[in-house]
């Protein structure tokens, strides 16, 4: 069942992309589309193998730019930045601490659309980037902030129903064996 | 080193396949970005099969007078709209007359289509949607959605079963528009610095202090792409550039842009 995870995976971000271009009044009340990719990213960092990192990267990244205007492809680098440095270097953080997942989410929720949108400034077409931007990345920042523990309390209770828990020491111990024979 | 390895091929990988979508021409991305936004199809399908069956419901639940009495209303409308439209021809008809003698084209009468916003922009660069009218429908690019009675905007892409239209103000969709009181001359340029919603951004191509708060500003027809005359909305406030050589004016858009949820292509 180890294929279910990544495939989870896969389908919550294909929803979460959709749920981006829907919900107008989530999305005015917000004042920016609820994107939670960032999110799936860094819990896909600390929990998958660099292989489903990178293809969850550019799937919803590609699935982000096809339902939006921005080029096909202009979204893979930041959210494949996220997860390939959270990726190299989970040995050197708090990942199972829920304040720490906070923290990563939020990071990350702002890092990803700041950066796609400095990126999307050196197109031919420059985007929408004004006062309110500010606001949408807090947002963004907080949402994700907020997804991340989520996501990691969802996933890996998914994980524990339907995968193979690992096997415990058991009651062996060897400091109380009896050792036979002379001493 | 097995781990090293491997994260040299995800990004050797992620750089080539991004230089590769980066670098398409223009007509490939766009239907490789069409063709890729067709896995959401059963999920558009979805949604408008659940929107369709919470509206049959409603119109269950509704009382027989209420019925009644909105078709009568319909009716009466339908009945000045009719004879509105028989005077319209005949302007028309006059219109086309007259321009012909200067050796002009004909205007003709707008072809209008319904269709409904199936998606709107996943990100906040930009203010595009996507609509249920492809190319099997006969959509062609840049041709002009209008609702409310305003310019929404025209068709960026076109796929099979669904095309993007790049909303007024969008870096998609500039438009070259007149004040209709002072026939001054402006531009709602392409990349917009407000992201309040239903507010564009107006420059003018001189300096304008006649126009004011509350003048109408209606397509010019100069960019190739609007017809004339369409309305776009009103004008909210003014302000002279540094230096006094322009005057850009802020627009309140006719057509409330965030809550759409069905436009009208016109077909030519």
């Amino acid at each position: 069942m180890s294929w279910l995870s990544p495939a989870l995976l896969f389908v919550v971000a294909w929803l979460a992309v959709f749920g981006q271009t829907q919900f107008p009044i989530v999305r005015d009340w917000l004042g920016t589309p609820p994107g939670i990719l960032p999110a799936l990213v860094v819990y896909a960092a600390f929990t998958h193998g660099i292989g489903v990192v990178t293809s969850l990267s550019v799937a919803a990244a590609l699935w982000l730019d096809a339902l939006s205007g921005s080029r096909l492809g202009a979204s893979i680098g930041p959210l494949f930045a996220v997860g390939f440095v959270l990726h190299a270097r989970q040995h050197l953080l708090l990942r199972e601490q829920r304040y720490a997942q906070f923290w990563l989410g939020f990071g990350a929720g702002i890092f990803v659309p700041l950066a796609t949108g400095t990126l999307l400034q050196f197109g031919t077409r420059q985007p929408y980037w004004g006062t309110s931007s500010a606001a949408q990345l807090a947002v963004s920042g907080i949402l994700n902030g907020l997804m991340c523990p989520a996501a990691f309390l969802l996933f890996d209770r998914l994980r524990a129903t339907f995968e193979y828990q690992p096997v415990g020491p058991g009651p062996f111990r060897a400091d109380r064996e009896i050792k036979r024979g002379r001493t | 080193m097995l781990k090293r390895t491997h994260y040299l091929v995800a990004l050797g990988t992620v750089l080539l396949l991004v230089l590769v979508l980066l670098n398409l021409p223009g007509t490939a991305a766009a239907r490789l970005k069409l063709a890729v936004g067709g896995v959401f199809l059963p999920l558009f399908g979805a949604v408008a099969g659940s929107q369709s069956f919470v509206d049959r419901a409603s119109y269950n639940l509704l009382p027989h007078a209420t019925l009644v009495a909105e078709v009568q209303r319909l009716e009466r409308d339908n009945a000045a709209l009719l004879l509105a439209a028989a005077q319209g021809a005949d302007a028309i008809a006059e219109n086309n007359r007259l321009r012909s003698q200067f050796g002009a084209l004909p205007r003709g009468p707008w072809k209008p289509r319904l269709c409904r916003i199936v998606s709107r922009d996943a990100s906040t660069w930009w203010r595009t949607a996507l609509i249920d009218y492809g190319s099997r429908d006969g959509a062609q690019p840049n041709q002009t959605i209008v609702a409310n009675g305003g310019l929404v905007g025209r068709i960026s892409a076109v796929g099979f079963s669904h095309s993007q239209i790049a909303f007024v103000g969008d870096a998609d969709c500039g438009v070259s528009v007149i004040v209709a009181e002072t026939r001054d001359l402006g531009v709602i340029k392409g990349s917009q610095s407000t992201t309040e919603a239903g507010i564009a951004e107006l420059t003018m191509l001189q300096n304008c202090p006649q126009v004011m708060p509350g003048h109408a500003a209606i397509t010019s027809g100069f960019g190739g792409v609007f017809p004339r005359g369409l309305p776009v909305g009103t004008i909210l406030d003014t302000r002279p550039s540094v230096g006094g050589l322009y005057t850009t004016a802020r627009i309140r858009l006719l057509a409330n842009l965030n809550r759409l949820d069905e436009v009208w292509v016109l077909q030519p």
